[in-house]
């Protein structure tokens, strides 16, 4: 495994993904949700399902009650800009049992809605929320889908790909505008700086 | 009073304590509100702002409470006020320029954040460590994860109104933090890892130190223990506090000393051992009851085992390479992977996509105290505003690590 040349990249021994369709526990999602497994790989010993996204909800109840993955690690999401579909949701859960982990991700058009797992796992509550506020991506059927870590009324997904990094211009001002002496509304300030 | 009256008494306080605890772990939950109290006001309800200007909130966390008197209806945690876009970051910057980052996040625990990062991209490369930089890595992690839970029992102990420990607390940690400082010039934002070793072999007499530290730290934890683990106003205001279930805690997806205070025995550095922690001799500690008391006693006791770890790891240490072979340029597969640690707060985890550039594609954090957060307005129901406090201190958050 250990990488043994520096000045020659190409010769290096680089680990590689292999195919993990005969997984058990892919064979087991299989025979549960059918149609669901649109493929799956294996890297670095961490097993990736890629499922189709309208199954997801299915998946995880399985997972949960038939794999025992009880323990829902995160959810997140990748935005791949020019890829049809844009987003990849990744979920990642645990199981306690079998002591391994695995990845189960879906992909989603920008748009479209993601069938929530916070009523499957209550972990998953914060972490769709996070991934609606930083990509837009909204999981329908979840109880309180709110941004969490941006305000609300930010109009904006700060992961994407296509968001400055340098942020944009929400209105929201960095110094208060100025007040007139002895009250009244708040004088048009030219040199007012807004920034995000 | 008589010595006889006074021995009556600690035995009744004592039986108050064990009924208050069986109570609350058979009740397997929150105590319920109890009946309508008469109140002078007609008020039954209100929603009350805590925070996020308030010393026991540890930073910037708002909690909207709707409170009938005193007790909590419902809590719901407003997040965010530290959102710095450190994901973002990381896609912005190459793999290396990405470890200063890690520091800020939870910034009472650095150098574990500094791990989990290295681990992640370590992993999508496939390097192997040096033997010397794994040993000193464990070190690093231990003296954090020690740290970290001295400014938790100092600050949470202020919370509950106990200033006694914090001074004795911080007396220890200002000695960690000097280690830290010989070692890589900083003391809390620490940079101290790289990927495939460490940036710095250890200073002249710095192990000397160190072991003579860690043999005096047993009775300073001593010294802790005799301020708080008996002291009867300290156990009124934990025991049968915030109660949880291993079950629930599972389904929230608590992790670290909390869930091992509810008795489940899982620990990232002995269920997938990463670096030398097979090798290393130390127990799990766990407590049943799963309340605030638990949680207090369960990192405690972890304190102990960290410094049984940190001295095994001076005996292992040998001279030796410290960077194992890492290519000039990062640039690795187009992959992902998951790595993760046991963090002082949880489990620790970064995921990592890469599309073969020498920058990160995508670089997730799975944060422990954001996760463990979620669980609040859950152990908050039906407790007092006062226990709230205890709640947030028991948790351990860090809102750099919590708003990223």
């Amino acid at each position: 495994m250990a990488d043994e040349s520096k000045a020659h990249e190409e010769k290096k021994p680089r680990p590689e993904a292999t195919d993990a369709s005969g997984h058990p526990w892919v064979r087991s999602i299989r025979a549960a949700v059918p149609d669901a497994v649109v493929s799956a790989k294996e890297f670095a010993g961490q097993v990736t399902v890629v499922v189709a996204k309208d199954a997801i909800a299915r998946v995880a109840r399985h997972l949960k009650d038939g794999e025992d993955f009880k323990y829902c690690v995160d959810v997140t999401a990748v935005d791949w800009k020019d890829r049809q579909p844009r987003f990849d949701v990744v979920y990642h859960f645990y199981s306690f049992s079998k002591n391994d982990r695995i990845r189960v991700k879906c992909g989603a058009a920008d748009g479209e809605e993601v069938p929530s797992i916070a009523t499957v796992f209550l972990a998953a509550n914060w972490c769709e929320r996070e991934t609606y506020d930083m990509f837009g991506i909204r999981f329908a059927g979840h109880p309180d889908l709110r941004r969490i870590l941006t305000w609300e009324g930010f109009n904006g997904y700060p992961l994407r790909k296509d968001f400055p990094l340098e942020g944009i211009d929400t209105g929201a001002a960095i110094y208060p505008e100025e007040w007139p002496d002895g009250g009244g509304p708040p004088m048009k300030d030219p040199n007012r700086k807004v920034v995000s | 009073m008589t010595d006889e009256k006074i021995s009556q008494a600690e035995k009744d306080e004592a039986a108050y304590f064990t009924e208050r605890a069986k109570a609350a772990a058979a009740a397997g939950s929150a105590p319920a509100a109890g009946p309508k109290e008469h109140t002078l006001f007609d008020v039954q309800e209100m929603e009350l702002n805590f925070g996020p200007q308030h010393p026991s909130t540890h930073g910037v966390l708002r909690l909207v409470l709707r409170v009938d008197g005193e007790r909590i209806l419902e809590a719901k945690p407003d997040v965010g006020y530290l959102h710095r876009g450190t994901e973002k970051l990381f896609e912005t910057e190459t793999y290396p320029m990405g470890i200063p980052h890690t520091d800020r996040m939870d910034y009472v625990a650095a150098a574990t954040n500094n791990h989990a990062f290295c681990l992640a991209v370590e992993k999508l490369l496939g390097v192997e460590i040096p033997r010397r930089a794994r040993l000193i890595r464990v070190i690093l992690d231990e003296l954090q994860r020690l740290s970290s839970h001295l400014v938790w029992l100092g600050t949470s102990g202020i919370d509950l109104g106990a200033v006694t420990p914090f001074w004795y607390a911080f007396r220890e940690r200002e000695q960690i933090l000097d280690f830290f400082e010989e070692y890589c010039g900083a003391r809390l934002t620490l940079n101290c890892m790289r990927i495939g070793g460490l940036p710095f072999d250890l200073t002249q007499g710095w192990t000397e130190r160190l072991s003579e530290f860690v043999r005096d730290l047993p009775s300073r934890i001593d010294d802790y223990e005799q301020l708080l683990t008996d002291n009867r106003i300290w156990k009124k205001r934990t025991v049968g506090v915030g109660v949880i279930s291993a079950e629930e805690c599972i389904e929230w997806g608590l992790t670290g000393p909390i869930l091992r205070a509810s008795g489940k025995e899982w620990d990232l550095r002995r269920a997938q051992p990463y670096e030398c922690y097979e090798e290393l001799d130390f127990v799990v500690p766990t407590r049943q009851n799963g309340d605030t008391y638990d949680r207090y006693i369960v990192r405690v006791q972890e304190m102990r085992q960290s410094a049984r770890i940190l001295q095994q790891c001076l005996e292992k240490l040998q001279p030796g390479e410290i960077r194992g072979k890492v290519p000039r340029v990062i640039k690795p597969v187009a992959e992902e992977v998951y790595a993760s640690i046991e963090s002082p707060k949880g489990e620790l985890g970064f995921y990592c996509v890469s599309n073969g550039s020498n920058r990160p594609y995508r670089m997730h954090v799975r944060p422990p105290s954001f996760i463990n957060l979620q669980a609040l307005p859950r152990l908050a129901k039906g407790h007092l505003v006062s226990d709230l406090v205890a709640l947030i201190g028991t948790i351990d958050i860090v809102l750099g690590e919590v708003d990223r």
